[in-house]
């Protein structure tokens, strides 16, 4: 089992806890506690951009030929984009290990 | 020159933050705070204090608002009491935390139900966990120092923190007194610009009160519990500083006729002065009596009073609040830790007196007295008593 043992000293914590480093969020990886990820089947997608419309999380981007793919840093596996998907073109994957 | 002048203590309270020179107060009014914000509300508006007065619709957005306030980097004042405090609750956890020095004047009153406007220490006690240094005036000329005093600690960055100034309602913020407000420059001298180690500026981002992880949580916590530990070192040397500018001595922990005293009494607030009297009285009359006050509540001083009053045989320690199921009052609590089983310390016996606006006189101090020498030689059942209750 895990154990959540403190990351940092109480002695050198920040001022206040703050955050005194701008735009640090983008180093934060929200994604790795995902169960399930989305697999897009090009074949069957039509580039409707239903997915990155829905998703909750706006992992969703377009890449240079006008697919959607979720940025597996930041999706955390909901399947909305899935569920939502008119050619039903995504697949929950489950993660391994 | 400063001036002594006959005023409500609640007025003497708002020309003081007028002469600490408050940029921001976002205040709601509730009895008995509520002749502070009003005067102050009517200062700013004549322009006399180049403040913003915000009416909020609440106390919960009047902390709110003073937490944005004093994360911009301004000096912020608000005063509550009772209800309104606790409505404030949620918020009063936060500034601590995340460092803002808001100043607070707190016009302490009794908790519903059953409704009362009245006094007691209740309200505050309830507050007492949530991390602010906290002071308690005796009367009116402390209130208006101890409210000045607040804003030179509170901003000092070895300090960082808010702090609530608590005067008793009715009792002190309705009363007329004679009163030395300090001049402008003297109090300018004292108060330094507000010059906050960290802000809000879109030049600098930063982010204040991100989530702390149980990774991080109680290292936070630990760290803040440090730094409100360390703050009295600042506390007192402020009050020594006060002492030099303007005269008037401050310490944690006062005593009073308390050099050979077996039995002291210990308070916390204005019934103190009664306290005076009533030891006055008794030493008349032979009795070995003292008393023994608190000034500065959190950072709690023990080894002050230690010193104040360790030499006692026996404590007679006054709570104004009787919280229900409890083993006894905070004070009471406080002070049997603090002397836990150390050799020689005094017995302690824990009061509960002056509920929801009941008059603690000469005579309950008396009766105080009279039972603590009874339990010293015959230990009570209960480990507190309610002194001037009714039963039939």
């Amino acid at each position: 089992m895990a154990v959540n043992d403190a990351i940092v000293g109480w002695k050198t914590i920040t001022w206040g806890c703050h955050v005194l480093e701008p735009g640090n969020s983008a180093e934060f990886r929200t994604g790795d506690w995902r169960s399930q990820r989305p697999v897009v089947d090009k074949e069957k997608c039509i580039k409707c951009g239903m997915c990155w419309i829905f998703c909750p999380d706006m992992a969703y981007s377009q890449d240079d030929e006008g697919y959607y793919e979720a940025d597996m840093e930041y999706c955390k596996g909901c399947g909305i984009c899935a569920h939502e998907c008119p050619k039903d073109a995504i697949t929950m994957v489950a993660e391994e290990g | 020159m400063a001036r002594r002048v006959g005023v409500e203590v609640s007025i003497a309270i708002a020309e003081a933050v007028k002469l600490a020179k408050a940029e921001v107060i976002p205040a709601y009014p509730i009895t008995p705070q509520t002749h502070i914000v009003e005067h102050l509300s009517e200062i700013v508006a004549n322009g006399e204090l180049d403040a913003e007065f915000i009416p909020v619709e609440s106390e919960h957005a009047a902390m709110s608002a003073c937490c944005g306030s004093s994360a911009a980097g301004a000096r912020t004042f608000t005063s509550s009491s009772s209800q309104g405090l606790s409505l404030m609750s949620e918020v009063l956890y936060i500034p601590p935390a995340m460092r803002l020095p808001i100043v607070n004047v707190v016009a302490n009153r009794a908790m519903s139900a059953p409704i009362s406007i009245w006094n007691d220490h209740q309200d505050i006690m309830v507050q007492r966990d949530t991390g602010w240094i906290q002071t308690f005036a005796e009367n009116g000329q402390e209130a208006v120092d101890l409210t000045l005093h607040a804003f030179r600690v509170a901003e000092d960055r070895r300090v960082s923190l808010p702090i609530i100034v608590n005067i008793d309602g009715f009792t002190l913020s309705h009363v007329i007194e004679p009163i030395e407000l300090p001049d402008q420059e003297a109090v300018d001298a004292y108060i330094p610009p507000f010059k906050p180690r960290y802000k809000l500026d879109p030049r600098k981002p930063i982010s204040m009160g991100p989530v702390g992880i149980p990774e991080v949580y109680t290292e936070a916590k630990v760290a803040q519990d440090n730094i409100i530990k360390n703050s009295k070192k600042v506390i007192v040397k402020a009050w020594k500083e006060f002492a030099e500018q303007f005269g008037r001595e401050y310490n944690p922990v006062e005593t009073y006729r308390t050099d050979d005293a077996e039995i002291m009494l210990v308070t916390m607030g204005s019934i103190s002065e009664t306290a005076m009297t009533a030891v006055d009285k008794m030493r008349d009359a032979g009795q070995k009596v003292g008393l023994v006050r608190i000034r500065l509540w959190r950072p709690f001083p023990g080894p002050e009073f230690r010193k104040a009053a360790g030499k006692a045989k026996v404590l007679a320690v006054i709570d104004r609040t009787l919280p229900p199921g409890a083993l006894c009052g905070p004070v009471g609590a406080e002070l049997r830790s603090l002397f836990y089983k150390i050799p020689g310390s005094p017995k302690i016996f824990s009061f509960v007196a002056g509920l929801g606006g009941r008059d603690v006189t000469v005579a309950r101090f008396e009766e105080i007295v009279e039972k603590a020498k009874k339990y010293a030689k015959k230990r009570p059942k209960e480990l507190y008593e309610v002194i001037g209750v009714r039963e039939k």
